[in-house]
This record gives structure tokens, sequence and C-alpha cells, in this order.
């Protein structure tokens, strides 16, 4: 495992009540440079929780969440709103589809560059020279970001209209427009078939290899988890029961119990 | 001659109708936005007209004429206007923002009755002359019986407002993060958009397109009184929802064809039944378009 100075983000011993209902419970997680962690548990364990508290969505009733951007100070991030947390370089997707449906493919993803960009309004009405180079550096980078998860195709289709996989991507191509260096991935194979899913994984280790950008995700299909994740992290009614190298965790008695023994095909 | 009549009520209706529009347009971003019916919209529109009235008072008397007149009272109102607005959804609803539906619209009822007694306290119950700020154009004189100056100042200045309107929203930066918001406000907030600020920003443009239509029609009618926003408040959100609420184009075309049906029906039957036929011509639109003229079914979220 890597030091103390590379890990990105540190989670101590984040807990989450709604009313008597402890949905997530004392969990510690981080997750350093270039890596890819995964968060597998069974339905209702919790998972989705930790990521809408580590986002800003939800204020957690205890614990640090601390996001260490490379080369600025550390953070303490609980309770701050989604957009700050986003500009601060995390970004993340959903498990069910949250595009915005009735926009361009492209349009999407050049909304993503929002927090990246400072044009004004007055600039904008203006057409200074400044907001132009600005405008045309977004489109641009957003056609790269299209080419990268390949809908560059697609770019004036309205989101709607691309098919289930596609949507899915334009989702990470979205996230990724923000400049993260940790993105959260809930569940992105989700819903694919077999032939999708195996592009997303080839996808995700290609966004790790090419940008340096760490990557926590969620997810279900144990074989893509298997696959790309340098470590893993179990949870089991809103507790962590395991964590380690994919290996050990194929290996945990625990696991097995709570999660790995429901699925038939793991 | 009975030509030239309906090409003047026509063009009557057009102009009524684009000042609900333009109003409307307030009613129907804010609801796109953030589902609340803004009831002191009309409010803001009344204000703006006031602002408009006192500005042009105060710079007739130290000499300035005409035309500089309407400039500068015009950007003083909705200066003043845009501020109020603004105002208005950080006292009054942002901090309603997570509470259950019908606390920020009676929120809104109250602020409503608040700004219009504070306007009847702060300035007069009776209604106040409006200066003709709009000046005669001297080329339309042969044809004033189907189209006055004013008329003509108010269609084209309702249509360019119109039209930048949806530039700024199709091609600006913040008209797609309005765009955005719309659509998913978590969604938005999560790739960076602050929505508390794109939120203000929408209620500072209606608050705007309301100015200008109170100065308009302070000018066009030729007086004012602290009650002028209930009722066009009231045939404004009559549009929006006519168009189908939450639609922009559709609250354009929801004011034209209330502004006609009022102006037609005045025209040719009596000005006494225009309301009539303005409600009616809701009641029958929501019989058979229950979601408005462009308004789509909303599908539940699944």
């Amino acid at each position: 495992m890597t030091d103390q100075a590379e890990k990105l983000l540190e989670v101590r011993e984040l807990t989450m009540d709604f009313g008597g209902l402890r949905a997530v419970d004392s969990i510690t997680l981080d997750v350093s440079k270039g890596e890819i962690v995964a968060l597998i548990g069974p339905n209702g364990a919790g998972k989705t929780t930790f990521f809408n508290c580590v986002t800003g969505i939800y204020t957690p009733t205890r614990g640090d969440i601390i996001l260490n951007p490379p080369g600025e100070k550390s953070r303490r991030i609980n309770g701050l709103k989604p957009n700050r947390v986003t500009t601060l370089g995390m970004a993340r997707t959903f498990q069910n589809i949250r595009l915005f449906q009735n926009m361009t493919v492209l349009e999407n993803v050049m909304i993503g560059r929002h927090c990246r960009t400072s044009t004004s309004i007055i600039g904008a009405v203006l057409r200074t020279a400044r907001s132009r180079a600005q405008e045309r550096e977004t489109i641009d980078r957003s056609y790269d970001l299209l080419d990268q998860v390949g809908l560059l195709p697609f770019a004036d289709a309205f989101a709607k209209n691309l098919s289930y996989g596609g949507q899915r991507r334009l989702e990470i191509a979205r996230a990724m427009a923000t400049e993260p260096f940790l993105l959260l991935l809930d569940e992105p194979a989700a819903g694919m078939n077999p032939q999708e899913t195996r592009e997303l994984d080839s996808l995700i280790m290609q966004i790790r290899n090419a940008g340096e950008i760490a990557i926590l995700l969620i997810e279900h299909d144990m074989k893509l988890v298997m696959n790309i994740s340098d470590r893993i992290y179990v949870m089991e009614y809103g507790k962590k029961i395991a964590h380690g190298t994919p290996q050990q965790i194929r290996a945990n008695p625990k696991v097995i119990e709570a999660y790995l023994g429901e699925e038939s095909d793991a | 001659m009975e030509y030239e009549n309906f090409l003047g009520y026509f063009v009557s209706g057009l102009t009524r109708g684009s000042i609900y529009a333009l109003i409307a347009l307030g009613y129907t971003m804010v609801y796109g936005i953030i589902q609340l019916i803004n009831f002191a919209h009309g409010e803001i529109y009344m204000i703006g007209a006031f602002v408009a009235l006192i500005v042009s008072g105060v710079l007739t008397i130290y000499g300035f004429s005409g035309v500089s007149i309407l400039v500068l009272a015009g950007l003083i109102a909705i200066i003043y206007a845009a501020a109020y607005g603004y105002t208005l959804e950080r006292i009054a609803y942002r901090p309603l923002r997570s509470a259950p539906r019908l606390s920020p619209l009676i929120s809104a009822i109250g602020m409503s009755l608040f700004l219009q007694n504070y306007v009847l306290l702060a300035q007069t119950p009776d209604f106040l002359r409006f200066p003709q700020l709009i000046p005669e154009i001297a080329l339309l004189q042969p044809y004033a019986h189907v189209v006055g100056s004013a008329e003509l100042v108010i269609l084209i200045t309702s249509a360019l407002s119109m039209i930048a309107l949806t530039l700024l929203i199709k091609y600006a930066k913040i008209g797609k993060a309005m765009r955005a918001t719309q659509q998913d406000m978590i969604m938005a907030r999560l790739v960076g958009i602050d929505v508390d600020r794109v939120i203000s920003v929408t209620f500072i443009i209606g608050s705007i397109l309301a100015a200008i239509g109170g100065i308009l029609v302070g000018s066009y009618i030729g007086q004012i009184n602290f009650y002028i926003g209930f009722m066009a408040g009231v045939k404004a959100f009559t549009a929006a929802v006519l168009g189908g609420i939450g639609n922009i184009p559709g609250a354009v075309l929801g004011g034209l064809v209330l502004g006609l049906a009022e102006s037609l029906a005045a025209g040719y039957i009596s000005s006494a039944y225009e309301d009539v036929f303005a409600f009616g011509v809701l009641v029958l639109i929501l019989i058979l378009r229950p979601s408005g003229l462009l308004g789509k079914a909303i599908k539940p979220k699944v």
C-alpha cells in the first residue's frame, strides 16, 4: 500500500443516521493516487449512502471526510455543498442514469466544464476574446472526452437517444469533464450486457492509467470488481466487515457468508 | 373599414399579449427551476412601474427630456426590480427550499400582500398619472388608428427581450446551467453548478422582464397604482399555464393567445366581457390539453 502523503481521500469513522436507523456505521476508508478501490456489499448495506455523504448530498452524523487535492492543502469536506466538492476535484456518477436527457451529448459534457471556466454573463454577451477562447477550449476538451468514451459520432444526438451503455459512458465523460482527481462510480456496470461490461472495464483502466485519477467504485459485478480493483472494502448492514486485495477478499469467510455466498455466479 | 378594425384589434391584442408574455416568462422560469408559483411576481412588475414613474418625475425636474428619460428611468427601474426579485428569493423562498411545497407558496402569497401594502403605505392608494415616456413616431401618424407608436415600441421591445432570453438560455453558460438545474437539481450540483446562484439569476432575469413590462404598460395605459400587479400577475400566470407552465416558448404563446382573445372579445362583443373570454380560453384549452399548449405531461420519475 501507499504512503500517507499520497492519500487523496481519507474517511474516518463515518456514521450516518436516519432517525433511528444507522445506515453507515463508523466506516474508515482511504483512496490513494492512481488506485482503483471497490466498495462492495449486499443491497442495502449503505454503500450509496456512503457515497452521498462523501459527495455532500448528505451531511454525515459523525466522522471526518478529508480530501487531499494534489498540490493543495487538505480539507475536511463534511457538509460542504456538492458543487463545492466537485470544484475541489471529486466527481461522481449515479446508480440510475441521471443525464440531462433533453440536452445533446456534447452539451452534457460541456456542462461538466462549468466549474472550470469563469466566463461571466457580460463576457458571453460581449464575446470578449477571453470568453471565446474559453468556449473554444471547452468545446475542444469536450470532444476529446467524447472520443475517449467512444461517443464522438453521437455528439449532436440527444442524450436520451443513446443506447443504455452509451448513456453510462456519457455519464463518465461528464464526470471527467469536471477534471477530478478522484472519480466515484456508483454501479457503473448496472444493467449492462457482458460485452458492454468488458468495454467499461477497459475504459475504467484507461482513465486511471491516462490521467493519474484515482477511482472509487460501488459494483455488484464481481468479475469486474476482481479484475480491476487494487483493493476492496466490504460493507454489510452499514459496517465494514472486510478490507483487502481481491485475493484476500475472495478467501475471506466473512465475505463469502455475507455476500458472495448469495451470488451463484461469483 | 371592417378589415382595418380587425387589424386594430389584432395589434392591440398582440401588444397586450406581449406584455402578458413578458411577465409570464418570470412565472414559468421560476416554476421550471424550483416548481414554485411566485405569486409576488406581479408585484415586481408594479414596483418596476413605480420606480420608473418616480425616476422620470425627478429627471423631468432636472430638465431631461424624451427618450433620455425613458432609457434612464427604464434602467434604474430594471436595477431596482432585479434587486427586489433577488431579495425576495433570498428572504422568502431560499429558507424554505427543503420545506413542503405548500410552504413557499404561502410565503409567496404573503410577500405579494406585503409588497402591495408596502407600496400603498409608502406611496399612495390613488391612481397616479404615468408620463407618456414613449415618444410619438411621426412616420406612424397616418396609421395611428391601426398601430400607435406606443404599441409598436412595446411589440419591438418585448420581441427583442424574448430573443435575448432565448439566446441566453440556448448558448450562454448560465443558460446551460439553468437548463441543467431545471432537469435535475442534484446532478447539476454534482457537475459543479452553483444551483443557488442559478436560482438567484433566474429571479433576477424574471424581474428584469417584469420591470420592462411595467414601464411599457405604465406609459401605454397612462396611469398606475399599487394594485396593478395583482391583475397583471393573474393574467400572466394564466398565460403561463395556458402555454404549459415551465415551458418558455409556451409562456410567450400563452401570452399572445390570451391577449388576442381579450382584445378580439372586447372589440367584437363588449369590453365588459374581455376577462370572461380570457379565462374561457384558459378553461377550454385546459380541458383539451391539460398540460397546456406546449407543456408535456409530466411522467413520474422511476
